[in-house]
């Protein structure tokens, strides 16, 4: 993403002119910026496609490849110089932004593996009756039904404790629920990480279905939190 | 010395909404620069007179005497537009041109001239170039900087910022959000790691930000804030009581009196300064000649003046909450506080603080011990100091700075797909792909907002962009790769590429409530360096005139009887100081002039007292040839008392 494909990446230096590695960010010999490397998140880090991750680690190396590549350091330099140090700082902070978090850690790895992940980017998604996890159907048609109540009420100036406390009730079962979820996942993270191609297979496939049903969860949650105003 | 001035150097500037300050580190030690008048806040006012534009402490008196002539507080209108500041035109008093388009920058009527916000801006930045320039000594010229923002600005509100500094001849290095740069100051003596709030109530904005401090790093976590409250907020609450008291009390309606309001506004702002070190205060207006000159006076008390601030400071807490969650952090894990801005100055606002992160409980006091009108500037100093390399004090510096806000797009039905979440590391990007929805479809509309809203039109509306020449394909085969950059100033930037033909896609950009780079160009080249370089030249004549005179008047001198009276170590004392004026005088800095006119002048009192008629004399005890000179007219029959004394005697 850092750099186009048509721009084939130079074996020399382009300052000092001496031999370099390709995947190098800085030359060996005269320590100039190179141009961005093409690359995911994870080779940003220098990372295998793993789902449990150091995350003092992946901090420590965040610190480390920031205070190099910083546009900082870069004011008094080059305007190439420049915008090649905006580029590889961005991409380790979208890197870092990405697997720091354990949701958007295993979504982003999901992607490159080539999974479909629901409708993550339609924005904030609104019940969509069609997506229901079928197990959910009866509580989520109830709850909707209260949603629905509670925000008539809001709209009269009125409060119904007794839907309030219905709400209370359904947030606590949904938060429940969430966490379930995640520890789903993150049993998933483990044979993922330790498993051979076919049982990866079957991981992804989990996964996904897990994260389509987490995102739905979480929308439930807030909905229920804004209604209660929390 | 004249090879320090051709140094580059980079200042740090506190463009503020009710004081502006510039700062520069010497050696380790940030310093804020004063103005000639030895004041190191410029008030963020500008005056347009029918001679010209004064800036600051000069455009404050015009300000109380004509209002309409004078603008302050204009940082609330950057990168904004009309839909945006209906409630400020209630409370201030801004004029705005009335050919005025939602969509567009607005424009303001000040003096018979039409300004907007950036340019008024510039003239503030502008002012503190020209005291830095003045400070750093002949010759010297200031052209970077590193300007501060409050962190909760919009992109709109940055690039405003920007564009009025490069009206006023300024290259921003970095945009630094005020309580980062507050952060900065504060990190100067302190390698301790840790947690820091900054808590930055000033005279228009607040801001919380949430910092990570870990060897040397400043990692902001996250930010929040109003870019509407501040102190501004509270002053126009007890201009209202004030106003509703005359009202009653004298049966006088001075809302329409830009002048009255005035008055009553520098009243109630001296009442509140008081108000944080007394337990009472009085306040006394002269009402203007139109209300018959009346007195409007009250008192009031530390208790009346928080139940009604209290309103106010309250709302602070709104951000506090959001930025605490949005960091995962509870109050008690956050080992330092910092306050900044002179709204936290108030005891209320100390209280509040405290209770918000359990400070004494913990045993803990917030940080106030540099100047919280100055952490900002010293701070903004620092970060240019980080940028120009080479010092030890912040060689392990670095800054983490967050965007403050969700950047999203626009989707089917007018709802937000975010792309950039709020409290991302910046510099940070994201990569989406489009495509047509009609068979042969060329142009493809973006719409990029900024906001946490779910609708786009309840976000702030960025920009709108247009693909074109995309090649003509089946819809929904063309594959448009965009690429949004969120800079280090927290500035996006977009760029686009067709996949399919591998065509670099064309991007329109249309800033909204922005101006153009043409217009920007324009408002430099026409108003700005020419009107510079005018006032440059002819200060430098006028300088030049003034020192032929006195020369002339010093030679003619030494065949006046009252030379004799002079001592031998006096008269050497004035050739020594001819002599620098004669050296001066070939100098391109007026400046320079002036102070060794002001020498040879002070150096020559003694004559001039002794060259005058003893009436003359005793009137004239301790006035300078300069001073005296003002005195006694300067019409051509009486130049300088030393010519009127040669006709005496």
């Amino acid at each position: 993403m850092l750099k186009t494909a048509d721009n084939a990446v130079p074996v020399a230096c382009w300052s000092c002119s001496v031999a370099k590695t390709p995947e190098t960010l800085f030359c060996q010999h005269c320590s100039k910026i190179q141009p961005p490397l093409e690359g995911d998140f994870y080779s940003v880090f220098n990372l295998e496609r793993k789902l449990n991750l150091d995350l003092a680690a992946l901090e420590r190396e965040f610190h480390r490849l920031t205070r190099k590549l910083h546009p900082d350091n870069f004011a008094r330099a080059t305007e190439t110089e420049q915008a090649w140090s905006l580029a590889d700082t961005a991409m380790v902070n979208d890197a870092y932004r990405t697997l720091k978090d354990p949701i958007r850690r295993t979504e982003y790895l999901l992607m490159l593996e080539g999974a479909q992940i629901g409708e993550e980017n339609s924005g904030k998604n609104r019940v969509d009756p069609s997506r229901v996890p079928a197990d959910l159907l009866e509580e989520v048609f109830e709850l909707n039904m209260q949603l629905e109540e509670m925000r008539a009420a809001r709209k009269l100036g009125e409060t119904d404790a007794a839907l309030e406390a219905d709400l209370q009730t359904a947030k606590i079962k949904f938060d429940g629920l969430l966490a379930d979820v995640d520890e789903q996942l993150k049993t998933q993270w483990g044979v993922w990480d330790q498993g051979d191609e076919a049982t990866r297979k079957s991981a992804m496939t989990d996964m996904v279905s897990l994260i389509d049903r987490r995102n739905y969860i979480r929308n439930l949650v807030r909905d229920v939190n804004e209604a209660l105003g929390s | 010395m004249a090879e320090q001035n051709t140094e580059e150097r980079i200042v740090g500037i506190d463009l503020g909404t009710t004081n502006s300050l510039v700062a520069y580190m010497e050696g380790d030690t940030p310093v804020v620069i004063p103005g000639e008048d030895g004041d190191r806040l410029v008030p963020s006012v500008v005056a347009v007179g029918d001679d010209g534009v004064t800036i600051g402490n000069a455009a404050r008196s015009t300000l109380i005497a004509s209002p309409d002539r004078a603008v302050y507080s204009a940082k609330r209108l950057m990168g904004r537009g009309i839909d945006d500041v209906q409630d400020e035109l209630k409370l201030f008093p801004f004029h705005l041109s009335p050919d005025q388009k939602p969509g567009e920058v607005l424009r303001l009527t000040i003096g018979g001239r039409e300004l907007t916000p950036p340019e008024i801006s510039a003239y503030i930045l502008q002012q503190l170039k020209h005291n830095a320039e003045r400070y750093f000594g002949p010759g010297s010229k200031v052209t970077k900087a590193v300007i501060t923002v409050p962190a909760y600005f919009n992109d709109a509100q940055r690039q405003a910022t920007r564009d009025a500094a490069r009206i006023a001849g300024l290259e921003v290095l970095r945009l630094v959000n005020e309580p980062t740069a507050a952060a900065l100051a504060y990190g100067l003596d302190r390698s301790k790691d840790g947690v820091i709030a900054v808590y930055d109530f000033g005279g228009g904005t607040f801001d919380i930000s949430i910092l990570k401090l870990h060897e040397g790093i400043f990692e902001v976590i996250s930010t929040n804030g109003d870019t509407h409250l501040g102190g501004d907020d509270i002053d126009n609450l007890l201009i209202a009581v004030a106003v509703e008291d005359i009202r009653g009390d004298m049966g006088l309606d001075v809302t329409t009196s830009g002048e009255a309001i005035q008055a009553i506004r520098k009243a109630v702002i001296e009442a509140k300064i008081a108000l944080s070190s007394q337990s009472s205060v009085a306040v006394d207006v002269t009402l203007p000649a139109e209300f018959g000159g009346k007195h409007y006076l009250r008192e009031i008390t530390r208790e009346q003046f928080e139940q009604l601030a209290a309103s106010v400071i309250e709302r602070t807490l709104v951000p506090c909450k959001q930025v605490m969650k949005d960091a995962g952090l509870a109050a008690a894990q956050v080992d330092e506080v910092v306050l900044v801005g002179g709204s936290t100055r108030i005891p209320l606002v100390r209280k509040l603080v405290d209770e918000m992160f359990d400070l004494a409980a913990r045993g803990k006091k917030p940080h106030t011990d540099l100047n919280p009108d100055e952490v900002v500037a010293l701070g903004a100093a620092v970060q240019a100091r980080i940028l120009a390399g080479g010092s030890k004090a912040t060689e392990d510096m670095l800054l983490l700075d967050v965007t403050p806000l969700s950047l999203g797009i626009e989707a089917l039905g007018g709802v937000v797909a975010q792309i950039i979440g709020r409290n991302s590391t910046i510099p940070a990007s994201a990569t989406e792909h489009f495509t047509t929805g009609v068979d042969g479809q060329t142009n493809v509309a973006i719409h990029v907002v900024q906001g946490e809203r779910e609708l786009a039109k309840d976000c702030r509306s960025l920009a709108r962009f247009d693909l074109k020449g995309i090649p003509p394909m089946t819809a929904g085969i063309p594959r448009i790769e965009v690429k949004f950059l969120i800079d280090a100033n927290g500035i996006l930037h977009v760029s686009a590429r067709e996949q399919r033909s591998a065509k670099q896609a064309e991007i329109e950009v249309k800033p909204t409530y922005g101006l153009t780079d043409e217009q920007v160009e324009a408002m430099i080249l026409s108003s700005f360096d020419n009107a510079e370089a005018d006032l440059a030249a002819r200060q430098l004549i006028e300088a030049r005139n003034e020192g032929e005179n006195i020369l002339t008047l010093v030679h003619k001198a030494r065949t006046n009887p009252a030379w004799q009276q002079l001592s031998a170590e006096e008269v050497a004392n004035i050739t020594a100081k001819e002599v620098e004026l004669g050296t001066a005088m070939k100098q391109e800095d007026h400046s320079v002039i002036r102070s060794a006119i002001d020498a040879l002048d002070l150096a020559t009192r003694r004559y001039a007292e002794l060259s005058m008629s003893t009436a003359i004399t005793s009137a004239m005890v301790g006035e300078t040839m300069q001073s005296a000179n003002e005195k006694m007219g300067d019409g051509p029959s009486a130049p300088h008392p030393i010519a009127k004394a040669e006709l005496i005697s």
